[in-house]
């Protein structure tokens, strides 16, 4: 479609140009591809555009009004002081924390158990669509329905996990164990997506290169760390970033392990309840905002810092 | 060096055991419960002692559920079906044009995988109640198709890049015109690939909670995994555990069988887009 | 069947590179002709500029009658075997045979009759109906051909087809292709990076170089009268030797020692107004041990060299030796060397001169040992190290 050959001959300067003239050298051909290119690519950018940053815009435009959804009549300018009054309430902060803890634990979780699990899928020759099929489940399975297994598994006189705990301990009703629960809950469902990134990464690692190093006399931590790790860290950089700004937007697992309560709400789920349980737009409205600088403060910081490639962002031909 | 290959053989079936043990036990806890009666729903038994489908009955007779559930495969489906229209045609140019704005288009696509849909509830919320789509499907599959875009722009463009240049080239002094190249040679080489993306998309779309509990109110749009956190027991005492689980293992089994059938297929999508693009 | 005729034909990428640079070419009716040179010299962007996958920048581009730069590759009526063989992965072979036919409406009938007859021809009968990932290399690269060849175009693009293959089946192959184009007597041109190839397959070989026509000759004319130091040091293998050496007197001093020259060289040079320093070309073949030269009377200048390693080819000996002086430095040498991959062996880095001979196999030299050596002074190149010209055969400049 690209190179076909339109009415080409457009026509030249007779004499080689410096090649500041690119503009003129554009051949027919390249411009009809340009053409499709964009028609092609629009619908999906008007999409994401009218979807994201118009609201995002609007979700700003609401944070900086007084806007209670009980009396919406009495909607009104009030700058940045819902940003105020969210930065210096302790329940922020609060979540805040609660997210971050969550964020960096199961991450850090993660990362280990899943190259764990990466490598035992790299390595296992008899079973391996048996270990893959029965890993996706974890990751294919809807949050909700996990995270009421594990509910039920933890609610004492019904759930197994109980049965194993001293009589009377409610493990989902103490602020430190069902924050740890949450960990679990969310580690579980996510660990397969971090292993399968991982095994890609793996698959990376040039089976020649490990055997050089075993004769070079590499142990086998050694080869793992030495040239294993190495070579991957594009991998584990990307599945890194990936998995730290999915696990900071954490909600459904929270939503039904605990839905906020003792201290183990989530930033996400402060907006909610902001939103719909205090029905407070422009509060709710600047919470979102917050979040949504977080993410783009550790999203740059993982770009920057560990120079993390986004996934297709060098386009080969 | 025999007994070592055993021990060691013994060793990965140890550990594949343990694998598959972790991967499935929430998940069978949860059939376990679904079919229990409600006396020995708190027996802390992993296989129920009286097997009942009660508990299946009890939530095919309410509305709450069987719409629940025509609403998440209907708006599933069809936020899926634009998703990968749409992703297709973007992820054919992003592989194969040459255009100015491409690197922007990545970008944004990256931007949004990164997005938290919290901060677009509260803005998309009052839109969606200004302009009357709150509480209905399409409420619903904006917001679904618009984030599943990306995934489905990087797995799709990763499967194009797979499909040679030489191919259309080749179509081409073949006699074909850019319409038959397209049509003969890379839509039957791109057709696992778009499945596969379909495939992703609606297991995300099928996922979703957050969207689902907060851009509707009632049965007219609210999907399953909403609707089961809404369940109410049948009388004020009763705990609606049973609905819930049997619930639960309804909306697994369609990922059940996506998983079984197409393992290998799903692989390799997730990671295509991931590594190397 | 028919001719293709180039004029002026360039290619500016959008970029504002030039791939490649003014070329004419005159390609006659059932002609073989070959597109040779380095990676980047341009010869696959003027085979897909003639196959219609490239817009040509200027110049035109005639096959038969028509001009046919306006027009899109299936208007052009020529069929094209790529490197990879671009099979359809998910068409039988006998699907990507027919292909083109179908594209063209041919009826079913004729379709399967000249497919099963392609097939017969390339010996793929058997594996009509498998798919090419079950094929090998080499029936893969039959089926391109098969494909090519059922729909009788007016010629055949071929962009280094063979170059996928293993060293054994690609000589097979080779002789195939030949055999095959004499038979058709279908106009074909042929883009390869591989010297041995082009001068075993072409009528014709077109040496090209950044974009450049080089020289247009036959093999015979390439090998014995290159117009220039880069179609010397390309074409023949091993390459030719290159030497610096000044011109004195009506003779040349080079680290060999003294090479009088003869009198038709004399007066070339002369006329030609040669610099003072130069660079000698002297093929393998040049020298002989001149124990056994002597008794077959033969003249020239005897210089001994130490033999750093001889390789023993049976009917002929490679002798490897270190002229004194500093290495030939010109840019053309250089972009040879880093195509070779010689750059990358560490050769040469260390003292003068790598030269190589090719004696018979009769003679008594051994490793480590000096062995006297006779140069035939009528079969040397002398070159213009600034422009490259051969000095000693300008004639052949066209």
């Amino acid at each position: 479609m690209s190179m076909q050959a339109e009415p080409a001959g457009a026509p030249q300067p007779p004499e080689a140009e410096p090649p500041k003239q690119d503009q003129a050298a554009i051949s027919a051909g390249a411009r009809q591809e340009r053409r499709l290119g964009w028609l092609l690519c629009a619908p999906a950018v008007i999409i994401m555009l009218a979807v994201t940053a118009y609201p995002i815009g609007y979700a700003v435009y609401l944070s900086l009004q007084r806007y209670d959804l009980r009396f919406p009549g009495q909607a009104k300018w009030v700058g940045l002081s819902n940003y105020g009054a969210v930065l210096t309430s302790s329940f922020w902060w609060q979540a805040f924390w609660v997210t971050l803890f969550i964020t960096a634990v199961s991450v850090a979780i993660e990362l280990v158990l899943g190259m764990g699990l990466a490598l035992v899928m790299h390595r296992t020759i008899f079973t391996r669509g048996v270990v893959r099929t029965s890993v996706l489940i974890p990751y294919g399975i809807v949050t909700v329905v996990a995270a009421f297994s594990w509910q039920y598994a933890w609610t004492p006189d019904l759930g197994y996990l109980a049965a194993l705990l001293p009589s009377g301990d409610a493990p989902l009703t103490e602020q430190w164990s069902a924050l740890w629960l949450i960990i679990l809950a969310e580690v579980w469902k996510t660990t397969p997506f971090m292993a399968l990134l991982l095994l890609a990464g793996l698959a990376l690692v040039p089976e020649e290169t490990l055997k050089a190093a075993m004769v070079d006399g590499a142990t086998s931590w050694q080869r793992f760390t030495k040239v294993m790790v190495p070579l991957m860290k594009p991998a584990i950089l990307v599945a890194l970033l990936f998995r730290t700004l999915d696990a900071f937007r954490i909600f459904d697992n929270i939503y039904i392990l605990t839905a906020g309560a003792q201290d183990t709400g989530s930033v996400s789920i402060l907006g909610y309840d902001n939103l719909f349980t205090a029905l407070n737009l422009g509060i709710g409205s600047a919470i979102s905002v917050l979040i949504f600088i977080c993410v783009g403060i550790i999203a740059f910081t993982f770009v920057k810092l560990f120079g993390a490639a986004a996934p297709g962002a060098e386009v080969k031909r | 060096m025999a007994a070592v290959g055993k021990t060691h053989a013994t060793r990965w079936a140890v550990v594949n055991i343990v694998v598959v043990l972790y991967a499935l036990f929430p998940v069978w806890w949860i059939a376990a419960l679904s079919f229990k009666d409600p006396s020995t729903l708190t027996d802390g038994d992993y296989i129920p002692r009286d097997w009942t489908w009660e508990n299946y009955r009890g939530i095919f007779q309410t509305s709450e559920f069987t719409r629940a559930l025509i609403n998440s495969i209907g708006i599933a489906l069809i936020a899926t079906v634009i998703a990968v229209v749409l992703g297709t045609m973007a992820a054919y140019a992003v592989a194969r044009l040459r255009f100015p704005g491409k690197q922007v288009l990545i970008g944004m696509s990256l931007l949004i995988a990164m997005f938290p849909p919290i901060s677009l509830v509260s803005p998309l919320f009052n839109i969606e109640r200004n302009i009357g789509i709150f509480d209905t499907w399409i409420g619903l599959i904006i917001p679904y198709m618009t984030f599943s875009l990306p995934l489905a722009i990087y797995t799709l463009s990763a499967f194009f890049r797979e499909i040679p240049w030489d191919l259309e080239k080749a179509a081409k002094v073949d006699g074909a015109t850019p319409a038959q190249a397209f049509r003969m040679v890379i839509v039957p080489l791109a057709a696992p690939g778009v499945f596969t993306t379909a495939i992703l998309v609606f297991i995300f779309c099928w996922n979703d909670f957050l969207f689902a509990i907060s851009l509707t109110s009632t049965e007219a749009a609210r999907t399953v995994p909403a609707a089961i956190a809404f369940f109410t027991g049948s009388s004020q005492f009763q705990q609606p555990t049973g609905s819930i689980a049997a619930a639960a293992v309804v909306i697994t089994i369609p990922i059940i069988l996506f998983v079984l059938f197409f393992q290998r297929r799903i692989v390799a999508g997730l990671t295509s887009g991931a590594v190397k693009g | 069947m028919a001719e293709i005729v180039l004029e002026g034909v360039t290619k500016r990428f959008p970029d504002g590179s030039l791939a490649v640079k003014d070329v004419d070419l005159d390609i006659a009716d059932g002609e073989f002709v070959i597109l040779v040179g380095p990676s980047g010299c341009g010869k696959s962007t003027t085979l897909n500029m003639i196959a219609g996958l490239e817009d040509i920048t200027e110049g035109t581009l005639r096959i038969g009658e028509r001009v046919v730069n306006d027009l899109a590759p299936k208007e052009r009526d020529v069929a094209m075997v790529f490197q990879s063989y671009a099979l359809y992965p998910h068409m039988s072979v006998r699907e990507n045979m027919g292909f083109p036919l179908r594209l063209a409406k041919v009826d079913k009938d004729t379709i399967n009759t000249k497919v099963e007859e392609a097939a017969r021809v390339l010996d793929l009968g058997e594996h009509l109906d498998r798919k090419p990932a079950n094929l090998s290399g080499g029936q893969r690269q039959r089926v391109a051909m098969g494909r090519a060849i059922v729909r009788d175009p007016k010629a055949f693009l071929m962009d280094e087809p063979l170059s996928n293959l293993d060293a054994k089946l690609r000589v097979q192959m080779r002789t195939q292709i030949s055999r095959l184009q004499r038979r058709l007597g279908t106009t074909t041109v042929y883009v390869t990076h591989d010297q041995t190839e082009a001068m075993t397959l072409g009528d014709r070989v077109v040496v090209m170089r950044q974009g450049l026509v080089q020289q247009i000759g036959t093999p015979a004319q390439l090998y014995d009268l290159p117009r220039n130091l880069f179609v010397a040091g390309f074409i023949g293998s091993p390459a030719m030797n290159f030497l610096n050496a000044t011109l004195e007197h009506g003779a040349l001093r080079s680290p060999l020692g003294e090479m009088p020259l003869d009198n038709r060289m004399r007066q070339e040079l002369e006329r030609q107004d040669a610099p003072r320093e130069v660079i000698i070309g002297l093929r393998p073949e040049a020298f002989e041990d001149a124990a056994l030269s002597r008794q077959r009377g033969g003249t020239g200048p005897v210089f001994t060299a130490t033999v750093d390693v001889l390789e023993s080819l049976g009917s002929d000996v490679y002798v490897y030796f270190s002229a004194e002086g500093g290495p030939v430095q010109t840019a053309e040498l250089e972009e040879l060397a880093t195509d070779s991959g010689a750059r990358d062996t560490g050769a040469g880095d260390g003292g003068g001169q790598q030269i190589v001979a090719r004696l018979d196999a009769a003679t008594r030299a051994r490793e480590g040992q000096q062995v006297e050596l006779q140069v035939d002074t009528a079969k040397a190149h002398v070159f213009d190290p600034r422009t490259g010209v051969n000095l000693t055969h300008p004639e052949t400049a066209r």
